[in-house]
């Protein structure tokens, strides 16, 4: 099966409507094109950090530059990965459903990193201090949590994944990333000193985000009650 | 949600398929040049020098201390790029950049309090009063990295031994610099500025504080606290002051800014002590700037020659 037909299958099974517009041949060649530059695009934050490793351009604690910013990268991805929905409702703009697995997955790439980097650079795969740090420090039980949460969603990221589980509970599963992102900003939020306006930023955009979900669940479910209150005052008008 | 029927769209308000391509290809352009600018940004940043080189006095007949440690110095270039100076900004890497035209002449320092001698004293009256000594320490952060600075300086005690401290005088306040006009960070609510540190009596007179005006043999740099700061090496580094105005002695124990800021994580004495946690990260390891492996910390940062300053403490409960 082509790209193009998995993504399509990916976006009906998520209830997201007709998607006979994606389908248009020049759209595919478009695809064909345009992905791999926002592939590119999403590696240049890795690309951006080895150059100037290798440049010794990180400056003087550049262990402590690599965790921060692929920390960052996470939280980002995690932020662009759900923005796509809203997006796409709000503008039309269908096709941008194609890259919400990349840029999902692209959020667990930097969470590997990040946790590799935690695990070889600053425990050198010490387990015993590892796990008591998991157990004793929140932040660290936070952004643990938060990396766990994404493996089974990276792991269920294959279109037969979505065939095996079917789309109903795949997409029941795939809510994980809500809690991934709110535990993301938390462990953020409790790992600074005192200067917590950057996580708050991260915090902002999530809310936002989450807002809208919570918005378009519940909305329906608040007009269906009005439209029967109303249709019942409807109904007794005529007894006067 | 709303559903439109095929037929409710006049054929006159169907967009025409060229046009919604061309939509398609202006939104995809957009994402790309959005991409590029990242690129490009990233691509600039590479290009420009992330080390700021500062022109300082360089100080002539320093005397060799007994207190350094022959250790690996740390570079010049590390030391003043990396700064933990919340006065100009929360990134280490900023104060270097926005210290840079900080005015630090003409300064005076006043001295108050408990002691015999109030007065205000111009920073130059203050560095000729012993003879400069170099000192080279080891300097671990609270976050749990380390520096070995050549320090320029002498003993803290010479100071508050000349302003002639009274009985009551049992703690030492250091207060830095409020200017918030050429301190971005003061600007913000972070922390209660301005910056307050404090020793007791006896801490501030053991012959390892030191008062500090310049590192690597010259003045201090702008962003590494100038024109002058403390050291003690044996506690953790934001209870070393920078840019001190006021030196101010009483009977009283200081609120420190970082114990006002968060009272279970920073305490009043915070000692470098690998078997007191902070709350939220260990402290047994450090990781020494320039090297990849953490190394253990020591009790007292190494200076053994402090512990009877605070025999029968529970430095537990005391962090």
């Amino acid at each position: 099966m082509s790209l193009i037909a998995e993504q399509t299958q990916t976006a009906s099974v998520l209830g997201q409507g007709p998607t006979t517009n994606d389908q248009r041949p020049t759209t595919k060649s478009m695809i064909r094109w345009f992905k791999p530059i926002v592939f590119l695009a999403c590696l240049a934050p890795l690309a951006q950090l080895g150059w100037k490793a290798y440049n010794q351009a990180l400056g003087a604690n550049p262990i402590e530059v690599i965790t921060h910013s692929t920390g960052d990268w996470i939280l980002i991805f995690l932020l662009i990965t759900l923005a796509v929905t809203p997006v796409r409702k709000l503008t039309g703009q269908l096709w941008l459903i194609r890259y919400r697995r990349m840029f999902g997955l692209f959020a667990f790439f930097y969470a590997m990193l990040h946790f590799l980097t935690y695990i070889w650079l600053d425990k050198f795969f010490d387990v015993h201090e590892i796990l008591a740090d998991v157990a004793k420090r929140r932040f660290i039980t936070m952004g643990f949590t938060g990396f766990v949460l994404l493996i089974p969603l990276a792991l269920t990221s294959t279109k037969g994944s979505i065939r095996r589980l079917g789309g109903k509970r795949w997409q029941a599963l795939h809510r994980l990333i809500y809690f991934s992102a709110i535990a993301g900003v938390i462990h953020y939020v409790w790992l600074v000193k005192a200067d917590i306006r950057k996580p708050l930023q991260y915090a902002f955009v999530l809310g936002i985000l989450l807002t809208y979900r919570i918005v378009v669940w519940a909305l329906p479910k608040i007009r269906a009650k009005k439209t029967a209150t109303l249709s019942g005052r409807r109904m007794e008008l005529p007894r006067g | 949600m709303l559903i439109k029927k095929a037929a409710d769209i006049p054929s006159s308000e169907i967009t025409p398929k060229n046009v919604y391509l061309n939509r398609r290809k202006f939104l995809a352009g957009t994402i790309i040049s959005g991409a590029a600018a990242v690129a490009g940004m990233s691509l600039r940043e590479l290009a420009e020098p992330t080390n700021v080189v500062q022109a300082n006095t360089k100080i002539d007949d320093l005397q060799k201390s007994s207190f350094s440690t022959t250790e690996k110095i740390t570079p010049l270039k590390d030391v003043s790029n990396y700064n933990n100076y919340y006065e100009f900004s929360t990134d280490k890497y900023e104060p270097a950049k926005l210290a840079k035209d900080f005015k630090t002449q003409p300064w005076s320092v006043t001295i108050d309090g408990q002691v015999k001698k109030k007065q205000v004293l111009d920073v130059d009256t203050i560095m000729k009063m012993a003879p400069p000594e170099e000192r080279i320490y080891r300097h671990r952060c609270v976050e749990g990295w380390s520096i070995v600075v050549p320090w320029v300086g002498f003993s803290l005690s010479e100071l508050i031994k000349k302003a002639e401290p009274l009985p009551k005088a049992r703690f030492v306040e250091f207060t830095t610099v409020l200017d918030p006009n050429h301190m971005p960070g003061q600007r913000t609510g972070v922390l209660d500025w301005p910056y307050v540190e404090g020793l007791r009596m006896d801490e501030a007179m053991h012959p390892l504080a030191l008062l500090c005006f310049g590192m690597y043999g010259e003045t201090l740099p702008n962003q590494d606290g100038a024109p002058l700061r403390i050291v003690v090496p044996w506690k953790y580094g934001f209870k070393s002051a920078k840019a001190i105005v006021r030196i101010h002695f009483t009977d009283k124990q200081p609120v420190n800014t970082w114990n006002k800021s968060a009272p279970n994580e920073y305490g009043f004495y915070s000692n470098v002590n690998p078997n007191v946690d902070h709350p939220r990260w260990s402290q047994a390891k450090e990781r020494r700037l320039g090297e990849f492996f953490k190394r253990p910390t020591l009790m007292f940062n190494g200076y053994d020659q402090v512990a009877s300053l605070y025999s029968g403490m529970d430095l537990k409960k005391n962090f």
